[in-house]
């Protein structure tokens, strides 16, 4: 392992890349909060995991953790290619290009947004005093991400923003563990990876039925299901 | 003796075990055969050999050492821990003694059920047997857990054989809720005296149990869940509720079995935790069961005096008769705690001798009421009445029961309350000052007691079986089979022998009495006299008491019956104005018992409905309602009810609030972190 002391010298211009791609992954974070058409739901989706396997990429090459190159790639493969091309044919079997319409304002969820990244980077500066990695000041942005990706899914009626919104917040997960300890073990990383697949194609399922049962993507139609 | 027991290599626990299998071997052979009644009836009478095994079982573990053995059967890796001591020994004996006459009655009584319902009773009889001596035997917290809740299954499954009648279902249902709330209780307790002790192969054995250390705290608490536990099964108020709801929706042997032997296993729990497995004792634990065991007393004496059912009435007076033997219990807590260790084996006697006392004549009580409720098909004492004509073997069988429950001389009954008001008279100065002040005030309410329970019996037996019979159908009352008659006879005739021969019996239980007090009761007068240490003080010697009362009857109906049989004049009595006398002249049920519900209105709540004055068939009646139900239980409900309301709200059906909830959880939880 590279001393942060050590690599400071060379760690200057590839950290200001990954406190970038950092940066650009919560604009995603909060483009996805404000994004009403699921198609573009999608495209910021996998907008998200490139920047998140790029910046992975950029701290496993110069960190030398060689690990993280499996996720780096687990990441391109299921979160840029195969999910999000999984949820365009959804879209389009399903025929549900409409767009969203999310439960509150705009703005009020854009001022919530923002009152959450305040809290997470609150929340993670201990945190990140405690870690030892080159990025650990990225950790706020992590917490942040998983909590913007928590309220899309609080903030959407339809069951596909939600499972992005899902997805998402793994995303963030995926982020914070990096920036905290460069990366959680590969078998858990593949089970972790295995488990989003599946639950996926789970849900494709699940989504034609939900359409055959209810003539309607909207879970509002589902609140009659409940017990009483 | 333990030589012999070395040299031939018998060990009583094996006996018993060989006992418990033979009975599980019944219950087996019952599902087969369930079609086949004549096969299933003949499992009683098996039943009441092996109870007869039992009983010789039992009275070698009284008199040889314990004896332990490990079995390897339930969970790989966890076998079974059996062990058999005075104290295990004696109770088997009870269950031995009780379950032999009840089985024999059982063979006559069952076979006029139907089918499907004898197969139930043939199959669970057994295993309910089974399972009471496998409590007895248990020597470590999983096989005693296992017995304890086989027990309680068994007997719910023997309370609900007649399923199609909503109240029993219910009061069934009320059981096994009771049951099980104590059973985690005592699991809790199993957890506290395991406490700090060693993990491993001996991890919740009974053994490592005693040498485990615990601080006083500890103890307490283990003896808290235990009395709670042990509590519930035994009837304790406010934990009786169950009781006189399953005991009269039991058939009349099962109640028999439940009131007279269920109950005493509780009391064997509670020694076992309360006097082995805890090395330390602590004197408020004792004034806490004696308060505890004083309410029970009194409050089931009361009730039992205004019921008019007489299985309920029957089950009221078992909880009476618990709060005495608790009573009896925490005096000897006190004692033992105080370093009284002569009077802690008295007060610990007279629990044993009224444990087993309880055992045989509620037994006998409760058979002889099945056959009451055979012969008139109702447990109503509105229904019933002069059964004595029709019933003489049933009728005199069962007031000998009545007299010995009563407490009179010379039955067993007189034998251990007299005993339990000795220890309470021999009190001298305790430690605890305010103790002092209140015991006198217990052994008046213990006297108060008794002869309350002594009414109440004068009205169960007056109304069923003198007067008048005050239903016309009980003029085609039949009195009961021979399995019957032969089941109650043995109960009855060990009833007087208990009362006659109470020195033998004393000194019978007193190696169980010993490992409980590390003392024995002195007898101070020899065989024939009962003198508990200080003949000077007091004695009791019932065989020359008996042999005068025998003596005067004799002589009374002698001169009576060759003195003035002569003089004899038979002609019609003046009617006193009256033209006819008939059955609804004579006292009723709740007419005598009325007196006690006035005095003590405020321990129930009465409900009465009074015939209107043009009424002409004017029907007067009352129920009395435990009032633990509005201070206790009904609260409880509501409360339970409230917060299942309060949590429903929080059920929306939408999943963005399932989703909100989840998320400010997650906020919550990091501002703590943070």
């Amino acid at each position: 392992m590279i001393s942060t002391g050590a690599s400071g010298m060379i760690s200057g211009w590839y950290l200001q890349i990954v406190n970038l791609l950092a940066a650009l992954l919560l604009l995603i974070s909060f483009a996805m909060l404000a994004q009403r058409r699921v198609v573009g739901l999608i495209s910021l989706f996998a907008w998200q995991g490139a920047a998140l396997a790029v910046s992975t990429a950029i701290v496993a090459v110069f960190t030398a953790q060689w690990h993280l190159l499996y996720s780096v790639a687990l990441t391109l493969l299921l979160k840029v290619v195969i999910i999000p091309w999984f949820f365009y044919r959804l879209v389009r079997k399903l025929g549900m290009s409409r767009d969203v319409e999310p439960l509150l304002n705009h703005s009020l969820i854009m001022l919530t947004g923002i009152v959450l990244v305040i809290f997470a980077f609150n929340l993670a500066l201990p945190i990140s005093q405690m870690a030892g990695t080159v990025m650990r000041s990225t950790l706020g942005i992590a917490m942040a991400c998983v909590l913007l990706s928590f309220l899309m899914m609080i903030t959407r009626t339809k069951a596909l923003p939600q499972v992005i919104g899902f997805m998402a917040m793994e995303n963030g997960i995926f982020f914070a563990a990096t920036s905290a300890t460069y990366g959680m073990p590969l078998v858990v990383e593949l089970g972790v990876a295995l488990d989003v697949l599946v639950g996926v194609f789970v849900l494709g399922i699940f989504f034609f039925q939900i359409r055959e049962t209810f003539e309607s993507m909207d879970l509002r139609q589902m609140e009659k299901r409940k017990e009483h | 003796m333990w030589r012999m027991s070395e040299i031939t290599g018998y060990q009583p626990v094996v006996m018993a075990w060989a006992g418990v299998l033979c009975w599980l071997a019944l219950a087996l052979l019952a599902i087969p055969l369930r079609i086949h009644k004549r096969w299933l009836l003949v499992g009683f009478p098996l039943a009441a050999l092996v109870g007869l095994w039992m009983i010789a079982v039992g009275v070698t573990g009284l008199l040889l050492p314990a004896s332990a053995q490990i079995v390897p059967v339930g969970f790989p890796g966890l076998p079974v821990h059996l062990r058999l001591d005075a104290l295990s020994g004696f109770f088997l004996l009870l269950l031995g003694m009780s379950a032999f006459g009840v089985s024999v009655y059982a063979r006559g009584y069952f076979q006029h059920m139907e089918i499907g319902e004898l197969a139930r009773l043939a199959i669970w009889y057994p295993v309910f047997l089974a399972a009471m001596a496998l409590v007895l035997l248990a020597n470590d917290a999983y096989a005693f857990m296992v017995a304890w809740e086989l027990m309680a299954l068994s007997s719910y499954f023997l309370v609900v054989s007649d399923y199609r009648v909503e109240e029993i279902r219910k009061a069934g249902f009320l059981y096994l809720l009771m049951a099980h709330i104590g059973a985690v209780a005592l699991l809790l307790c199993f957890g506290v005296l395991q406490g700090n002790g060693h993990a491993g192969d001996a991890a919740f054995t009974f053994s490592a149990m005693r040498h485990g250390v615990l601080t006083p705290t500890q103890a307490s608490l283990a003896f808290l869940f235990a009395l709670i536990g042990f509590g519930a099964k035994a009837g304790l108020v406010p934990l009786h509720v169950w009781l006189p709801e399953a005991h009269p929706a039991a058939p009349s042997p099962v109640s028999a079995l439940m009131s007279g032997v269920m109950l005493k296993m509780a009391l064997y729990g509670l020694l076992r935790i309360g006097f082995d497995l805890l090395s330390v004792r602590q004197e408020w634990w004792g004034v806490l069961v004696l308060v505890l065991g004083l309410m029970t007393a009194l409050y089931g004496v009361i009730f039992a005096a205004v019921q008019s059912d007489i299985k309920r009435l029957l089950a009221w007076s078992s909880i009476e008769n618990v709060g005495l033997i608790f009573t009896g219990l925490g005096l000897a807590i006190i004692f033992s705690v105080e370093g009284k260790g002569g009077l802690a084996a008295l007060a610990l006697t007279a629990v044993l001798y009224h444990a087993l006392n309880h055992a045989l004549f509620k037994s006998l009580l409760f058979v002889g009421t099945g056959s009451v409720l055979h012969a008139s098909g109702t447990r109503l004492m509105s229904g019933l009445g002069g059964l004595m004509r029709k019933m003489p073997w049933t009728g005199w069988l069962m007031l000998l029961g009545v007299l010995a429950i009563a407490g009179l001389p010379p039955l067993n009954g007189f034998v251990s309350e007299w005993l339990l008001l000795q220890a309470f008279l021999f009190t001298p100065g305790l430690n605890l000052h305010y103790l002092n002040m209140m015991l006198p005030v217990a052994t008046a309410s213990i006297a108060l007691v008794i002869a309350l329970a002594a009414y109440v019996m004068v009205k169960f037996y007056g109304v069923i079986f003198l007067g008048q019979p005050r239903n016309p159908a009980l003029k085609h009352a039949h009195e009961t089979g021979m399995w019957q008659r032969m089941g109650m006879l043995w109960l009855a005739s060990a009833c007087v022998l208990l009362g006659l021969l109470p020195s033998a019996v004393i000194v019978l239980i007193s190696p169980a009495v010993q490992q409980l007090a590390g003392r024995v009761l002195t007898n101070d007068g020899g065989w024939l006299v009962l003198a508990p240490m200080d003949a000077a003080r007091a004695s009791y010697a019932p065989l020359p008491f008996w042999l005068a009362i025998l003596a005067v009857l004799l002589l009374v109906y002698g001169l009576v019956r060759f003195r003035y049989t002569d003089r004899l004049r038979r002609s019609a009595a003046w009617q006193c104005g009256f033209p006819a006398v008939t059955a609804r002249m004579q006292d009723s049920a709740e007419g005598f018992g009325q007196p006690i519900q006035h005095i003590f209105s405020s321990f129930m709540q009465v409900e009465r409905q009074f015939p209107q004055p043009q009424d002409r068939t004017p029907h007067y009646a009352s129920a009395s309602i435990d009032q633990w139900w509005h201070f206790l239980y009904l609260p409880i409900v509501a409360a339970v009810n409230w917060l299942s309301r309060q949590a429903a709200r929080l059920q929306h059906g939408r999943i963005q609030w399932y989703l909100t909830y989840s998320f400010i959880t997650l906020l919550v939880l990091l501002v703590f972190v943070q």
